[in-house]
């Protein structure tokens, strides 16, 4: 009797054949929802590739260095937008990087009030999400009025320097530029912030331990430790600045005749995107691919190499 | 011996004259500088945006079309309800897919090539320009006409959209899964429930906290954008026409009408990024709460 209870109740239960369905489509159904990722990306470098084909056919790697974009002829070369995207995502990162590690450094550090620190990291965090649209109305209405004077000045007194060598009158490149730093400064500021306070509090105690004061041990223990996660965090930037097209394209001028000069109206990748691309038809949609490709490459690479950097290049604590 | 190595008094005292002690009052004062620097223009554009808004916006604003260039008044209620709509469509794509990918990374994948090809993608992806995911859209379906012989569409817009939103929510729905305690697996599983089941009713349901709060904030930052929607979901003046067809959307509404010459143009424009902006916060504080309540 008890021999075949126990035998009734500890009787394997043979899964049925509906479950082991159920079980083995569902991991093929996420196995492809994962692999709809990889095939994105693909079908993203493809597209823009194949059509971009005939513009990189009749310009071939010319369309880079060559500055005429016409589309009454034709003529399609980049070399102004390219220049663009580059100067003001570095100048930019210029401002924006002191800027940002600097308040990194205060927000971690102990010169206020732990309470008025966690507001100011959280507003920060915050205003990272302003759309960058809004930024660009600001921009258009605010920033490029406000700074219009100061610019004027420079150019009065530092007009012989080919830079700013033309009268800011309205978009230009400086503007675009100041509205990147104010776009970029949440996200230097947050990773430095974070990678800051990853750095194991030995550390500081050992800096402090051996004599040294605050910023001493703020310059050779702290910022070395972290330097890999800050780096990341401004390449991360980088890439942001690069691709950024709203804000950029409402107040950069969209000029496509070349200039030295940083208060002239200029263009990026993004913004000559942005501006022609709904009126576009024929070859021009084909050189528009060709630039797509272009800043797709540049973001590409500087998007891995911040990814190598902080897997690669960060302390290891035990 | 010793008192060689020491001076003849050892002064412990703070010396404030000491070049060094000073040094270090002046780069603390050039990093406060730094941080007042890199927080008042911030706080400046919500502000102007708050402040701006509240003195433009009717609530009459909501329920009207935008006037046509010259004429007054009008408001952004075809904007409000295309943005919703062209939201509302990314989520039906990118929630899903982008769910189930997280769900093969945490709980399918072992260490193999396969699932590093997707964690490289889906990183790749995140650093992807909006305006590229608008340029593949444009290439893929609106150039093609491949839905139905339609060009410009919502549908193409909230594609694009999507493309943006799918790395955020993978990111967060594997991060999510991998903090389940592997004792909830292993007890679902040794009670008999099969793989799908666990997945399913036990390890889903205790990550679904992490999980909303990427979808949250990823929805978030697709409200606000504008480039990957300017050519797919184009522009409209008038209400929506249907998932096929070209819609107005608050953001390409503040995009067009902030270079427009006329006050009541750029009023609603104002008025656009005023809600936009109070959306997107909202939207933000939803997401802190919602993870606040996880910690719990």
């Amino acid at each position: 009797m008890t021999a075949s209870g126990s035998d009734a109740l500890y009787k394997l239960r043979h899964r049925p054949p509906s479950e082991k369905l159920v079980d083995g489509s569902f991991k093929i159904l996420v196995t492809v929802l994962a692999a709809l990722v990889g095939l994105i990306l693909l079908a993203i470098f493809l597209v823009v590739f194949m059509e971009s084909r005939e513009a990189l056919g009749k310009f071939g790697l010319s369309f880079l260095v060559n500055s005429k974009w016409d589309p009454n002829t034709d003529q399609f070369g980049a070399f102004t937008s390219i220049y663009g995207t580059l100067l003001s995502s570095f100048l930019a990162l210029l401002l924006a990087v002191p800027l940002g590690i600097g308040s990194a450094i205060f927000l971690t550090e102990d010169f206020i009030d732990t309470r008025i620190r966690a507001v100011i990291s959280n507003m920060v965090e915050l205003l990272a999400a302003i759309p960058s649209v809004v930024l660009g109305l600001w921009a258009i209405f605010v920033l490029e009025p406000f700074a219009r004077p100061i610019l004027q000045i420079i150019n009065q007194y530092f007009g012989w320097i080919p830079f700013f060598s033309t009268v800011p009158t309205g978009p230009g490149m400086m503007p675009a530029v100041l509205i990147l730093v104010i776009m970029l400064l949440p996200i230097i500021t947050a990773i430095s912030r974070d990678s800051l306070n990853q750095v194991p509090p030995d550390l500081r105690q050992a800096a402090y331990g051996v004599g040294t004061t605050r910023w001493t041990a703020i310059f050779q223990v702290l910022l070395p430790a972290a330097i890999s996660g800050i780096i990341g965090g401004i390449m991360l930037a980088l890439g942001r600045a690069m691709g950024e097209t709203m804000a950029v394209t409402m107040i950069i001028g969209n000029s496509n005749n070349f200039s030295f000069s940083w208060f002239a109206p200029a263009n990026t990748i993004s913004a000559l995107l942005a501006n022609q691309f709904g009126e576009a038809d024929g070859l021009q949609v084909s050189a528009l691919m060709y630039a797509a490709l272009v800043l797709m490459i540049i973001t590409f690479i500087v998007n891995v190499l911040a990814q190598w950097i902080v897997k690669n290049l960060s302390l290891k604590y035990d | 011996m010793t008192s060689s190595f020491l001076p003849a008094k050892p002064d412990l005292k703070f010396k404030p004259h000491l070049l060094r002690n000073r040094g270090n009052k002046l780069l603390t004062g050039i990093a406060g500088l730094f941080s007042l620097i890199a927080v008042v223009p911030l706080i400046a554009v919500l502000a102007f945006v708050l402040f701006k808004g509240i003195s433009v916006i009717r609530p009459m604003m909501f329920f009207e079309l935008p006037p046509p260039p010259g004429l007054e008044g009008g408001g952004i209620g075809n904007a409000l309800i295309g943005t919703l709509l062209v939201t509302g469509i990314s989520c039906l794509f990118s929630i899903p897919v982008g769910v189930g990918g997280g769900i093969y990374l945490a709980e399918y994948s072992g260490n193999n090539k396969f699932s590093a090809f997707v964690r490289f993608g889906t990183n790749v992806l995140a650093g992807v320009p909006s305006i590229i995911a608008g340029v593949f859209i444009y290439g893929l379906i609106v150039a093609t006409r491949i839905l139905f012989g339609n060009s410009y569409s919502a549908v193409a817009g909230g594609l694009a959209l999507s493309v943006l939103m799918l790395p955020t929510i993978i990111k967060t729905t594997d991060e999510g899964l991998k903090l389940v305690p592997q004792e909830l697996r292993w007890g679902s599983l040794g009670v008999g429930a099969s793989k799908f089941v666990t997945t399913m009713k036990v390890v889903l349901p205790s990550a679904v906290a992490p999980i909303a709060t990427g979808v949250v904030l990823a929805i978030a930052r697709s409200a606000g954008e504008t480039a990957p929607l300017i050519f797919t979901a184009l522009f409209s003046p008038f209400w929506p026409e249907g998932v096929f067809k070209p819609i107005a959307t608050m953001s390409v509404l503040i995009y067009n009408f902030a270079i427009m010459p006329y006050d009541a143009q750029v009023t609603l424009a104002w008025a656009a990024s005023f809600v936009l902006v109070i959306l997107i916060l909202a939207m933000n504080l939803l997401a802190r709460w919602i993870s606040g309540f996880a910690q719990r």
